[in-house]
């Protein structure tokens, strides 16, 4: 069956935009909980979640684009390591349902509703509760983390492939080259 | 019955009749007793368009209205600055400082009422004094007063400028920020009331 030699532009566009948000959100988020009850703070804070939300919502069509198209084919390697890529992909992408969906909740339970741009108001859908919220405060930080520890494996894996392998793998997310 | 005990008679009802006319004008409806667990004052601030709600733990209300007549009645409630409560711990410990409620000088806020008039069935429009950090205004407050037995609860909400209050100083007067407008709402559930 043939298989493409590379992923789809739109792939690779949610691919990159999504790696962009997520790192981003990811350092905003460390940084903004390091900081004094301020206006700094308030405004990190609702960045934080907008970009949570479209992180949310661009995944899911990222979801359903990589399901309906077939990427590319692995280059030959062992296959604990095919397996390990895999595995990091699929957890890859439960984080990234996971991490926004612990903040939202985590978020409503402290009694503040989303708003998302500061227009449209987004549901509630766990109840305002303080300890609640910690164990949500909680649950949403460690599954931040594991989201950063599985990147950085990811990331680790693509540049083993380049420096190491010298096998191409990388050049099936590169943009711009045929 | 002698023309004297008669005199004395017609004399006796005339005088305590005199004598009560003044004190039945000025008679005061009772004071209602306020049940503090069902009571509540809640506000709803908006954070870049975010409403967050808070209440306050400890306040009391000095209720006395007689719904026939409510320009006889009087409200007044006092509320305890440092029991501001949100979802989140790390704003009430903020709301007691100094750009907030100030709560070392002004450890009270509260309101006291000049007019009550009656607007329509189980309705009344109460007008007074609000008196938060020190800052006094005028408002008017909507109130739905609404009986189930013994019990009587009068609810409403009214918008205050958080600005004329100094609530929120310094970096915090943005109010693109913090919105100026909040909404302050209120159940006080009653029993001492006169049936409506």
């Amino acid at each position: 069956m043939h298989r493409p030699a590379r992923y789809t532009a739109t792939a690779m566009v949610l691919h990159w935009l999504l790696a962009l948000m997520i790192l981003g959100s990811l350092a905003v988020g460390l940084y903004m909980t390091s900081l004094p009850f301020s206006p700094a703070r308030l405004k990190l804070f609702n960045w934080h979640k907008w970009a949570g939300v479209s992180i949310l919502v661009l995944s899911a069509l990222r979801l359903l684009w990589r399901l309906a198209h077939r990427p590319p084919a692995d280059p030959p390697m062992p296959v604990w390591q095919r397996r390990a890529a895999h595995a990091v992909h699929g957890l890859l992408y439960s984080m990234f349902f996971a991490v926004p969906l612990a903040g939202w909740a985590y978020s409503s339970a402290a009694g503040f509703p989303v708003v998302l741009f500061g227009v449209l108001p987004l549901p509630d859908w766990v109840p305002v509760n303080r300890e609640l919220s910690e164990t949500l405060k909680a649950l949403h930080h460690w599954l931040a983390y594991t989201l950063g520890g599985l990147a950085a494996l990811h990331v680790a894996g693509a540049l083993k492939h380049h420096f190491v392998d010298r096998d191409g793998l990388i050049n099936r997310m590169r943009p711009g080259r045929a | 019955m002698s023309s004297r005990t008669l005199f004395i008679w017609i004399l006796s009802t005339a005088l305590l009749g005199a004598l009560a006319q003044p004190v039945l004008a000025q008679v005061k409806p009772p004071q209602a007793q306020l049940q503090p667990a069902t009571s509540e004052i809640g506000f709803t601030t908006r954070q870049m368009g975010v409403p967050v709600d808070g209440k306050f733990g400890n306040f009391t209300a000095q209720v006395s209205l007689d719904p026939k007549q409510p320009a006889s009645g009087n409200v007044s409630f006092t509320i305890d600055t440092t029991s501001a409560r949100f979802g989140s711990a790390e704003i009430d410990a903020e709301i007691p400082k100094a750009i907030w409620l100030d709560s070392k000088r002004f450890p009270q806020a509260g309101f006291q009422s000049s007019a009550i008039k009656a607007g329509g069935p189980g309705r009344f429009e109460v007008t007074g004094r609000l008196t938060i950090k020190g800052q006094t205004r005028d408002v008017v407050v909507p109130v739905a007063l609404t009986q189930a037995g013994a019990v009587s609860t009068a609810t409403g909400q009214f918008v205050i400028k958080r600005l004329e209050f100094k609530v929120g100083e310094a970096e915090w007067t943005d109010t693109s920020l913090l919105a100026n407008d909040v909404t302050v709402r209120f159940k006080l559930v009653l029993t001492g009331i006169n049936a409506l």
